[in-house]
């Protein structure tokens, strides 16, 4: 069971690697819609990265701010979305 | 025990990494949200799915609550995510961009 | 009143989950029973309202989700017929980013449910299954507007889309 640690940090790695390919649509990305997307894949592997950290370190607090982060980006996202449609109805 | 987390690990990883390929291979907005949700929220799913067996299976306090922790923010992104990518597909069509090379779109002839 | 200490008591539970292994009353610390008891019943009467709303008909609906023969259907569907439908989904997916192969298409489907809460279970069951993404709805007869990947009619049935989970939202909310 010692090696675990290890393996946590590798797939947190990859999932680093995968925030690239988000970061370049949200840089490219030729509408907002698509800068929007590429800011939802983003926040969702921040968290599983955040997750697997938790798991890592062995901190529980980690997990923690995880959850905070999912429910607060879920607001993020719908209010840029609200934004999109045009104001608060 | 190590091979079920490693194989659950392994799961998760792939498809996140679809996910993010998918982002930048698809043509436009509506099909990049398909990939970009399904498989992120997949692939978390199995993510939290190897750490929470890791938790349980190390036992002790400590990880007991690491794993219950870590349920709850798979209830809380299982829940927000497609939530969350319906607001935004809504939000791209109303603020005017077209699906690519879309062979029937219903919602505009109701419009 | 009931939605009051309904959410009170769901908002009690997920903060006993949290602060699990804190002391020795059960498995709480005495600080951690009063504050949660105080802080959910302070959620409650603010979220009340907000997560028990009104249906279209006038009468509250959320209500019946109490039921535990419901949850039960509820838990059975997430383990069962929406976990496969998932696989499958990120397979097909994955042969759509290797080959390319798409021919997109926004369609109008009728499944003829009456609560919110059918509503947004299957809009949001058909968000994760295969090459189907809800786009818009339409609040009035509850049709849903979605985003298919590879349409092979204009104008399908809900069945053709989405298989069985009509049925099941049917089944498990009205």
């Amino acid at each position: 069971m010692s090696i675990e640690p290890l393996v946590f940090f590798i797939v947190a790695a990859c999932f680093a690697f995968f925030v690239l390919f988000s970061l370049l649509r949200i840089g490219l990305g030729p509408t907002i819609g698509d800068r929007v997307v590429g800011l939802d894949t983003l926040n969702t592997l921040v968290v599983a990265s955040m997750i697997v950290l938790g798991a890592a370190f062995d901190q529980v607090v980690f997990v923690d701010v995880a959850i905070i982060y999912a429910l607060l980006s879920f607001v993020g996202t719908l209010y840029i979305a609200r934004y999109l449609e045009g104001g608060l109805e | 025990m190590n091979v079920l987390l490693y194989i659950l690990l392994g799961i998760g990883v792939l498809f996140n990494g679809l996910g993010a390929i998918a982002l930048v291979r698809f043509p436009d907005v509506y099909t990049r949200l398909h990939g970009a949700t399904k498989c992120t929220t997949f692939g978390s799913l199995f993510t939290a799915l190897g750490v929470i067996v890791y938790g349980f299976a190390r036992g002790g306090a400590q990880y007991n609550t690491l794993a219950i922790h870590v349920i709850i923010a798979l209830i809380a992104l299982l829940v927000t995510n497609p939530t969350g990518s319906h607001a935004i597909a809504r939000a791209a069509y109303r603020s005017g961009i077209k699906p690519k090379g879309a062979v029937v779109d219903k919602l505009e002839e109701q419009s | 009143m009931l939605a009051f200490f309904v959410t009170a008591i769901v908002a009690f539970i997920f903060y006993l989950l949290l602060t699990f292994g804190s002391g020795t009353i059960g498995a709480w610390s005495l600080e951690e029973w009063i504050s949660g008891a105080v802080l959910s019943l302070i959620v409650g009467a603010i979220a009340a309202r907000v997560a028990f709303v009104r249906n279209r008909d006038g009468k509250k609906s959320s209500l019946r989700m109490l039921n535990p023969l419901r949850l039960l259907l509820f838990l059975v569907y997430l383990i069962g017929p929406f976990l496969w439908a998932m696989a499958k989904a990120n397979l097909d997916v994955a042969y759509r980013v290797i080959t390319g192969k798409i021919r997109p298409g926004i369609v109008r489907l009728s499944p003829g449910l009456s609560t919110d809460f059918g509503v947004t279970l299957l809009a949001n069951s058909i968000t994760l299954t295969p090459g189907t993404l809800s786009v818009d709805v339409d609040e009035e007869s509850g049709d849903l507007f979605v985003h298919w990947i590879n349409v092979s009619d204009p104008e399908p049935s809900a069945k053709t889309v989405c298989g069985s989970f009509p049925d099941w939202a049917r089944r498990i909310a009205e």
